[in-house]
C-alpha cells in the first residue's frame, strides 16, 4: 500500500504549479517596468526593477489625497493584524476562563449570548454597524478598525475548547496547593495556553490583515488605509491612466500577502494546529 | 498529623443521584486506610469530599479535631496524590514539588530544604531541572508524591496512584509508596480498585460497593471473614467460590453430596456457601467428599487452578502445580473453612463451627468511639 | 463544565465583561437595528422614516433583479463549494499517499490560504487583463474571445476560478489532517481485506472522511456567500450593472451607494436567516461529530 506511483506526483506538482505560479509570476513581473508589461505581459523571469518599483511603491505618496505611502499602508496593516491578535486572545481567554472554571448565575446565559454572535457574520450587518460607528464617532480610528471586529466569538470558542481539555486534575491540585482564581489562570493556565496562544495568534493575525470589507466602511481618511483596503483604490487609479501602472500594483499585490504568506508558511505546524483543532 | 473523622457523610448529586451514602470510618492518626471497592462505589467521591474537592451533601468530616466541611482545600491541610499525577508540564520537578509551598509564602530556605529532602527520599535529585515529559512514568509518580511530602501535610490522599503504571512498576512503586508511609508516618487514605493493591498497603480496608461500606477491617480480618458475599467475591483472588446449598440439621447438602458439618449453622434450608479456591483439595476418584467434574485448568506456575463443576455449579480449585490431576475427581474442604451467607440478603452468618479459625482472629469490628 | 470550579460573587463577571460589552455594542446593537430599520423606509433625505411593515422584504424578494442575483449567488455557492472541495481532497488524498515530498507539497499548497480575498482578486484581474492577462491568452487560442468586467458570463466564469483558487488550500489542509486522523490499524486492516486503492477509497476513507467534508461543505458555502466578497468588488470594480454579483455584495451596493437602509436592512434580515439555518447545521453536526471520536 505504500506503492507511490507516478500519477500522484504528477496531480501534485500540476496543483503546486496552479497555487504558486500566479503568485511566482506576480512577483516576476513586478521587477519589471511599466512599460515593458505593456509590451509583452506577464513574465516569468527577473526584470532588474525590484528596487525601484519597490522603493517608489514603499515611499511615494500616492492616492487621491497624496498623503498614503505603502510603508504607512504596512504600518496600518501591521496595526490591525497585531492588534485584532492581541485583543481576541485577551478578550476570549478571559471570557473562557469565566465559563469553564467558574459555577456562576448568569454562565449559561452569556454562554449562548456569545455563542450567538458565531450565527451572523459582519457582513450581514454592515450598514447598521457602520451606523453605530457613526454614532460613536469612531470612524477613521483604529479603534474603530479593530474593536468591532472583535465582537465575534471564534477566539472565545478556541480557548472554552482547550480550556476544557486541561486535565481536572490540574486544578484539583491547584487548589490544595493553595493557588485561587488568580494564581492559577496566571502560574498554570496561561504558561499551559503557549502553543495554543500562538496557533490562535497566528490565524487571527492573518485574519485581521485580510480584513477588507471593515477597514473599507471604516476608513475613508487614506492615512488609516491597510494595505489590502487600499488595494481598490490602486486599481483605481490605474485604470484610469495611458499606461497602467502593472508593476506597482503587483508590487503592492506582493507587500500584501508577504507577511501573511511568510507568518503560515514559517509557523505551518502551529498554524494548522490551530485552524483544525477548533474547528473554525 | 492528625485522625480524620468521618460521620455519617454522603453525596447526593443534584439530580438526586446518591454515590455516597451515610458513610463512617474512623481513622486513626498514622493510619493507611485504603477504600476499595469496583467502579462507581463511591470510593473517589468520599476521597475528594474528605480533599474538599466535593461539597459534602450531609454528614461530617473531621480532620484533627476540625470540622472542615466548609474548608477550602488548600486550607485543609492535607495533599493529594492523583491518577494522572496532575503535575503542572511547563514546570520543573523542582518547581512542581516548591509551588504549594511558595503560595503558602514558606521562606525560599525553608522551601529548598525540604525539597531537597523529598527529592532526596525519592531519589529525584538528579531530575529538578526536568519538565515532567521527560520522566518516565514511576518518576511522574514519585513526583507526585514528593510534592504531597513537601507539604508535610496532616494526610496524604492518594487517588488510585498506581493505576497508569504497568505491573511489574506498580509492585515496586506499591513497596515504595508503603515504606515512605511508614517513614512520615502521615495518615493515609487510599483509593483503588485493585484489591491485590488494597490487601498489601491497608492497615484497615474499607470495601464500598454502591455507595456503602460493606465491610471494615484488617486485611485478613477481611479475607477470612468476609461479612458479605460482596466482599467474599471481591477480595481474593481468585474470586471465592459462592455456590448454593441447602442445611438440614448439621447436614449441609451441596450438589449430589451430604457433608456432615458436625454442628448446626444458626439458619436451615437454602444458604450460599462459600469456599475458598485454596481450601479445596483434589482427590482421585471418589475419596472426596464432591464428585468434581473437571472443565479445564489454568497453569500459574506456582498453582495450577482447576475449573470445573460440583452438580450443575462452577467452582475452582487452587491446588499447587506437583499434584497430578486424577481421571475422575472429587473434591474435599475442612468445615472449618465453609463461609455462610444467607441467600437472601448476602450477609455473613457466623457459626460455631468455623470457630477453629475465628478464635485465632481477633474481634474485627471497628471500636465503636 | 468542569467537576470543580471556582466559586466568587463578582469575577466571573469581571472577566466575562469585556467580551459581553462588545457584543452588545458591535453584535447585538447593530443586529438589532438591522431588524427594526428593515420594517421602515428611510426618508432619501433625512427626514426620519416611516413603518412600512414587510414590505421591504416583498421589494427586495419580488424585483426581478434580486431574484437573478439570487440565482447568481445559488450557484456561484454550488461551483465554488464543490470545486474547492474536490480538488482540495484530490490533492490532500495524494499528498497523503505519497511518501518522498509530502510535507513539501503540503507547504506550498497551503500558502494561498493566506492570500487576502482582495489581492486574489487584483491578482486575478491581471491574468484575465484584456491586454497583458495569460488566462485570456489561452482562451483565445481556444478560440474564445474572453471580455472579463464587460461580458458577464466571462466576470462569471473568472470571479469563480479566482474563488476556488483562493479557497483550495483551506479544504486541502482540513482534508489531510482528517486523512492523517485515520488510524494506522484501520488503514493496515483495509490494505489486508482490500486490494484495490480506488475501492477502499470509496468504501473505507470516503466515510471516515465523511464528517470533515460534512463540516467542509458548510464552511465553503459560507465562504462563498460571504468571505468572496473582496474577489467581487476588486473584478466588478463598482460596475455592478452588467456583472455578476452575489447577494452580499449587493447589500453593501444598496446600503452604501444606494442609500436605501431600509432595503438593505431586508436584504440582510435574508441573508441572516439563510446563515443562521447554515450555521444551526453545523453545530448540530459538530454536536453529532463528538462521538465519532
Amino acid at each position: 500500500m505504500y506503492r507511490t506511483r507516478l500519477l500522484d506526483h504528477v496531480i501534485l506538482l500540476i496543483g503546486v504549479f496552479i497555487m504558486v505560479a500566479p503568485v511566482v509570476v506576480a512577483f516576476m513581473t513586478s521587477t519589471h517596468e511599466a512599460a515593458d508589461i505593456h509590451r509583452n505581459g506577464l513574465s516569468l523571469t527577473w526584470g532588474g526593477y525590484f528596487t525601484e518599483t519597490y522603493n517608489t511603491v514603499l515611499t511615494r505618496k500616492g492616492g487621491f489625497t497624496g498623503e498614503i505611502t505603502g510603508a504607512r499602508m504596512i504600518w496600518n496593516s501591521l496595526i490591525l493584524g497585531i492588534g485584532f491578535a492581541a485583543g481576541k486572545i485577551i478578550l476570549s481567554m478571559l471570557a473562557a476562563y469565566a465559563i469553564v472554571y467558574f459555577r456562576f448565575k448568569l454562565g449559561t446565559l452569556f454562554f449562548w449570548m456569545i455563542f450567538t454572535t458565531l450565527l451572523l457574520p459582519l457582513e450581514v450587518r454592515i450598514l447598521p454597524s457602520y451606523e453605530v460607528m457613526n454614532k460613536l464617532s469612531l470612524t477613521n480610528t483604529y479603534t474603530g478598525l479593530i474593536v468591532p471586529l472583535l465582537a465575534s466569538a471564534t477566539g472565545t470558542f478556541y480557548f472554552r475548547q482547550f480550556f476544557k481539555s486541561v486535565p481536572e486534575e490540574l486544578l484539583e491540585a491547584a487548589r490544595i496547593d493553595g493557588a485561587g482564581p488568580f494564581k492559577f489562570f496566571i502560574d498554570i493556565l496561561v504558561p499551559l495556553s503557549r502553543t495554543m496562544i500562538a496557533a490562535i495568534f497566528i490565524i487571527m493575525f492573518v485574519y485581521g490583515w485580510n480584513q477588507y470589507l471593515w477597514p473599507t466602511l471604516m476608513t475613508t481618511d487614506e492615512r488609516f488605509f491597510t494595505l489590502v483596503r487600499g488595494i481598490k483604490q490602486i486599481l483605481l487609479v490605474w485604470v484610469g491612466s495611458n499606461i497602467p501602472d502593472y508593476n506597482e500594483a503587483f508590487a503592492l499585490a506582493i507587500l500584501a500577502m508577504l507577511p501573511p504568506v511568510m507568518i503560515v508558511m514559517i509557523f505551518q505546524r502551529w498554524f494548522i494546529k490551530g485552524l483544525t483543532e477548533s474547528d473554525k | 498529623m492528625a485522625s480524620i473523622g468521618i460521620k455519617d457523610v454522603s453525596k447526593i448529586y443534584n439530580g438526586g443521584v446518591t454515590a455516597v451514602s451515610s458513610v463512617s470510618i474512623d481513622i486513626a492518626d498514622g493510619e493507611f486506610i485504603v477504600l476499595v471497592g469496583p467502579s462507581g462505589c463511591g470510593k473517589s467521591t468520599l476521597l475528594r469530599m474528605v480533599a474538599g474537592l466535593e461539597a459534602i451533601s450531609e454528614g461530617s468530616v473531621t480532620i484533627g479535631d476540625r470540622v472542615v466541611n466548609e474548608v477550602d482545600p488548600a486550607d485543609r491541610d492535607i495533599a493529594m496524590v492523583f491518577q494522572n499525577y496532575a503535575l503542572y508540564p511547563h514546570m520543573s520537578v523542582y518547581e512542581n514539588l516548591a509551588y504549594g509551598l511558595k503560595n503558602r509564602r514558606t521562606p525560599k530556605a525553608e522551601i529548598d530544604a525540604r525539597v531537597a529532602e523529598a527529592a532526596r527520599m525519592l531519589e529525584l535529585q538528579p531530575y529538578l531541572e526536568r519538565k515532567p515529559r521527560a520522566l518516565s512514568g514511576g518518576q511522574r509518580q514519585r513526583v507526585a508524591m514528593g510534592r504531597a511530602i513537601v507539604r508535610k501535610p496532616s494526610a496524604f490522599l492518594f487517588d488510585e496512584p498506581l493505576s497508569n503504571l504497568d505491573a511489574k512498576l506498580r509492585v515496586s512503586m506499591r513497596g515504595e509508596i508503603k515504606r515512605l508511609q511508614r517513614r512520615v508516618g502521615t495518615t493515609s487514605i487510599y483509593v483503588t480498585h485493585d484489591q491485590l493493591e488494597a490487601m498489601t498497603l491497608a492497615d484497615r480496608l474499607v470495601v464500598l460497593s454502591g455507595g456503602k461500606i460493606e465491610q471494615i477491617g484488617r486485611p485478613l480480618d477481611v479475607y477470612h471473614r468476609p461479612a458479605t458475599t460482596f466482599v467474599a467475591s471481591f477480595i481474593g483472588s481468585p474470586a471465592m467460590n459462592l455456590v448454593t446449598g441447602e442445611l438440614h440439621g448439621s447436614k449441609l447438602a451441596l450438589g449430589p453430596a451430604l457433608i456432615d458439618l458436625g454442628a448446626t449453622v444458626p439458619t436451615q434450608g437454602a444458604v450460599t456457601v462459600g469456599l475458598r479456591a485454596e481450601d479445596l483439595h483434589i482427590h482421585d476418584g471418589t475419596k472426596g467428599d464432591l464428585p468434581f467434574r473437571i472443565d479445564y485448568v489454568e497453569e500459574l506456575g506456582s498453582q495450577r487452578l482447576v475449573h470445573g463443576v460440583v452438580g450443575d455449579q462452577p467452582l475452582v480449585a487452587a491446588i499447587p502445580s506437583e499434584i497430578p490431576l486424577p481421571e475422575t475427581a472429587s473434591l474435599s474442604i475442612a468445615t472449618a473453612k465453609l463461609h455462610f451467607f444467607d441467600s437472601k440478603s448476602g450477609q455473613r452468618i457466623d457459626w460455631v463451627g468455623e470457630g477453629a479459625i475465628a478464635a485465632s482472629i481477633p474481634a474485627m469490628e471497628v471500636a465503636a468511639s | 463544565m468542569k467537576r470543580v470550579q471556582f466559586s466568587s460573587p463578582y469575577l466571573p463577571y469581571l472577566f466575562i465583561a469585556p467580551q459581553m460589552a462588545i457584543i452588545f455594542v458591535f453584535f447585538y446593537w447593530p443586529s438589532v437595528q438591522a431588524i427594526q430599520s428593515s420594517f421602515y423606509l428611510e426618508d432619501p433625505f433625512g427626514f426620519g422614516s416611516t413603518f412600512v411593515g414587510l414590505s421591504n422584504y416583498s421589494d427586495a424578494l419580488g424585483s426581478v433583479q434580486y431574484q437573478s442575483i439570487a440565482r447568481f449567488t445559488l450557484l456561484f455557492t454550488v461551483l465554488v463549494t464543490f470545486l474547492s472541495l474536490g480538488i482540495g481532497m484530490l490533492l490532500a488524498v495524494k499528498a497523503d499517499a505519497v511518501l518522498k515530498g509530502s510535507s513539501t507539497y503540503k507547504t506550498l499548497l497551503i500558502w494561498v490560504y493566506a492570500i487576502a480575498p482582495p489581492v486574489a482578486g487584483l491578482m486575478g484581474m491581471m491574468f484575465f487583463d484584456q491586454h497583458i492577462g495569460p488566462l485570456v491568452k489561452l482562451a483565445a487560442f481556444f478560440g474564445w474571445d474572453m471580455k472579463v468586467g464587460l461580458n458577464y458570463n466571462d466576470t462569471a466564469i473568472a470571479m469563480i476560478i479566482v474563488s476556488v483558487w483562493k479557497q483550495i488550500p483551506y479544504n486541502f489542509i482540513f482534508i489531510l489532517s482528517g486523512l492523517q486522523g485515520i488510524p494506522v490499524s484501520i488503514r493496515e486492516a483495509a490494505a489486508i481485506d482490500c486490494r484495490s486503492g480506488m475501492r477502499r477509497f470509496w468504501t473505507m476513507t470516503l466515510p471516515l472522511l465523511a464528517p470533515t467534508a460534512f463540516f467542509l461543505l458548510i464552511i465553503n458555502m459560507t465562504y462563498s456567500l460571504f468571505d468572496t466578497f473582496g474577489v467581487i468588488d476588486v473584478m466588478v470594480k463598482d460596475k455592478a450593472a452588467n456583472n455578476p454579483i452575489t447577494l452580499v455584495y449587493k447589500v453593501y451596493m444598496d446600503g452604501f451607494r444606494g442609500n436605501d437602509l431600509g432595503g438593505s436592512s431586508a436584504q440582510s434580515v435574508i441573508l441572516m436567516i439563510v446563515v443562521f439555518v447554515l450555521t444551526i447545521f453545523q453545530f448540530r453536526f459538530i454536536e453529532r461529530r463528538v462521538h465519532y471520536n
